[in-house]
């Protein structure tokens, strides 16, 4: 916990920490070009991820966290703009060649999209869609690949009768594990999983989580987990970070960003999952009004101002940055300033 | 919630039951197979269960879309006559709002005529400004007149399914059903549109069924719930008797997995895929997926006759679980 402090803080100062650790990202940008114009889609993002980590993004939809995650391995299309850093193994992924790119891709870090269906190809056997990285990637005979692939599929528990079945003959579940075990093909440092089992039912949704967990606890495979749903990070995830309007407006340990959230959207957020038993959100669902800002018209002062209980004057003009909000927390809040001393 | 009569149901069904005819070498799916259920005046039931369990098609089966094989469907006490003209007329009591609030809506069609399209279809047409206008209003879009001329495509998630809501209300219903009316939406929009949904039923009188997944939108909206498996409810009762003191273990498995505050939380997995509609095992259709049957002794099994013995459809307004190891007989031999 005490070196995790240390690497939290997204103001401190380079040393040692960051050194060490897998994943470094420094000031991420990505902007868009839609009719002339650019639109800034992720604001300045930074974080950094150590072998074995999860951490877990939330936020709404169109807050920049998908947009985000693409941006790491540079899965854009050509209208996209990425700047900043993006250093895996102390490589900068966004300056390294496609050649490079395409090494660590699959090999050093893989993604599990959402939607498998359509992440999957339709008329090939997901046996066929496993071996494929590996033989590329891994220089290995179709034999050696083959029995690879059966042995991820029996790992994410699909029986090896049903490895020569085509994607649509399995169930949404199903599809799911298969683009995990995919995911792992190629043993990879680091899974990106966007929205893993968003259209998956509460049981299914269940065992794909504890199939990741248990896959992360077994080989410290480091994981990016994606989604809107912040209890579920909680539980599968150490570290949290909570994206509004293209920016991490809160970092920290997941169990005490849920519990004590310092951040009025983080508060937000987590009142708008219930907890059956409490007479507090029975018979009365908690939201947040408003809409979040378009990517293009995000201005000056806090993004959040707008949508905010607990506004002040000084939120609309002044520029947010992460403070330091406790031990291993951090939040884009000018109300967490005071407490803390500010250091920026 | 003394306001909320359960005595003459704003909307029924009994025994109803709708099977999907063989096709592509399955044999015919039973999608809803033997089910009593009720929703009183000024009243919220919430409808829960999984993919494929026949949630969706006893919506639609609640509305008209879908002609039941067996049973009846009656609004305020009336069984529903499937002649085009009446249920025309009915389709103006029960509106049905969809989960999808994207393609609910046509892209080329400005929220205005969106609005108009039932009361036009309807032929009511004698002050239709004023009934978008309100329609919208109590949806929560004010002022009204800022969306009448606007696209879906120009709208958030959360005002496109205001959108569909006051398309609903326009044709001022007493029914609504919504077939998970929140689960394309963010977290912080879900909660808005559920609020709106309360807000419906105390301004308006409204009674909804509402279809769900999300157990925590029962607990947020709900008097009563039902938790559907497999074309049957295999327990019902207010929420706070189902969600607090579930009885069934299909409930408190489906409870479990819900991620908790707490420090220990242990999901009770089911194993395996949602079931088969086409292939509805016999005895308890639940037995197959049951821990309690799993960790059962073979004098248990053969006592309780999960695997043989049919269970009785619930009575519609019953606090009640269909489970053979809580009848009496069961609890004694276990």
């Amino acid at each position: 916990m005490t070196t995790d402090t240390v690497k939290n803080e997204p103001l401190a100062t380079e040393d040692a920490e960051t050194a060490s650790a897998l994943l470094d990202v420094r000031d991420l940008h990505v902007s868009y070009r839609q009719g002339g114009r650019t639109v800034p889609a992720v604001r300045g993002v930074s974080f950094s991820l150590a072998p074995g980590d999860t951490l877990g993004i939330a936020g709404e939809s169109g807050c920049g966290k998908s947009t985000m995650a693409l941006g790491l391995l540079r899965l854009h299309g050509a209208k996209a703009q990425v700047s900043g850093e993006v250093l895996f193994r102390g490589e900068d992924l966004l300056t390294t060649t496609w050649s490079r790119l395409r090494a660590v891709r699959w090999a050093g870090a893989s993604v599990v999209f959402q939607g498998a269906m359509s992440a999957l190809n339709p008329v090939r056997t997901v046996l066929e869609q496993i071996v494929e990285p590996i033989v590329l990637h891994d220089k290995v005979s179709a034999k050696e690949a083959e029995r690879r692939a059966a042995e991820l599929l029996d790992s994410v528990g699909i029986p090896s009768r049903r490895m020569r079945s085509y994607p649509h003959e399995f169930s949404g579940g199903q599809r799911q594990r298969v683009m995990i075990a995919m995911a792992l093909a190629c043993r990879p440092d680091l899974i990106i999983a966007d929205e893993p089992t968003t259209a998956l039912d509460v049981m299914v949704q269940a065992q794909i989580l504890e199939l990741l967990a248990e896959l992360v606890r077994e080989s410290r495979i480091a994981v990016i987990m994606i989604t809107h749903d912040l209890s579920l990070l909680a539980h599968t995830c150490d570290r949290l970070a909570v994206m509004y309007a293209g920016r991490i407006v809160e970092l920290g340990p997941s169990r005490q960003v849920l519990d004590s959230p310092k951040h009025p959207y983080t508060r937000a957020l987590s009142r708008a999952f219930p907890t059956i038993g409490d007479p507090a959100s029975r018979l009365a669902p908690a939201g947040l009004a408003g809409d979040p800002p378009r990517p293009s018209e995000v201005g000056d002062g806090c993004a959040f101002a707008a949508r905010c209980s607990e506004v002040t004057e000084a939120c609309r003009t002044g520029e947010m940055l992460l403070w330091p909000a406790g031990p291993g927390r951090s939040a884009a809040c000018l109300r967490v300033r005071p407490d803390h001393g500010g250091t920026s | 919630m003394t306001d909320i009569d359960t005595r003459t149901p704003a909307l029924e069904v009994r025994d109803l039951s709708v099977v999907y005819p063989a096709s592509g070498g399955r044999g015919p799916a039973r999608a809803v197979d033997g089910v009593n259920l009720s929703v009183g005046q000024g009243e919220i039931v919430a409808l829960i269960g999984e993919s494929g369990c026949g949630k969706s098609t006893l919506a639609r089966a609640l509305v008209g879309l879908v002609k039941p094989t067996g049973g009846q469907v009656l609004y305020q006490d009336t069984p529903l006559d499937y002649s085009a003209i009446a249920l025309k007329q009915y389709r103006r009591h029960t509106q049905l709002v969809l989960q999808d609030p994207g393609g609910a809506l046509n892209p080329k069609q400005n929220v205005y005529d969106a609005v108009a399209l039932g009361p036009r279809l309807h032929g009511l047409t004698d002050r239709l400004p004023e009934t978008v206008r309100n329609a919208l209003a109590q949806a929560g879009l004010r002022p009204p007149e800022d969306f009448f001329g606007r696209y879906p495509h120009e709208l958030s998630g959360g005002q496109q399914q205001r959108v569909v809501i006051a398309g609903a209300l326009a044709l001022n219903p007493s029914v609504i059903v919504a077939d998970e009316p929140v689960a394309s939406l963010d977290a912080s929009v879900r909660g808005e549109i559920l609020k709106l949904m309360l807000r419906l039923r105390d301004d308006l009188g409204l009674s909804a069924l509402v279809v769900s997944h999300d157990l925590g939108l029962a607990w947020n909206i709900a008097d009563r719930v039902a938790v559907m498996y497999l074309g049957r409810i295999v327990e019902q009762g207010t929420v706070e008797e189902v969600l607090l003191r579930p009885q069934h273990p299909y409930t408190q498995a489906l409870l479990s997995v819900i991620p908790s505050g707490a420090e220990d939380w242990r999901p009770t997995l089911l194993t395996g895929e949602p079931p088969d509609p086409t292939a509805i095992p016999a005895g308890c259709r639940f037995h197959p997926r049951c821990g309690r049957w799993a960790a059962a002794s073979a004098d248990e099994r053969a006592a309780s006759g999960c695997d043989r013995r049919e269970l009785p459809v619930l009575a519609p307004d019953a606090s009640a679980a269909a489970c053979h190891l809580l009848s009496p007989t069961a609890l004694e031999t276990a």
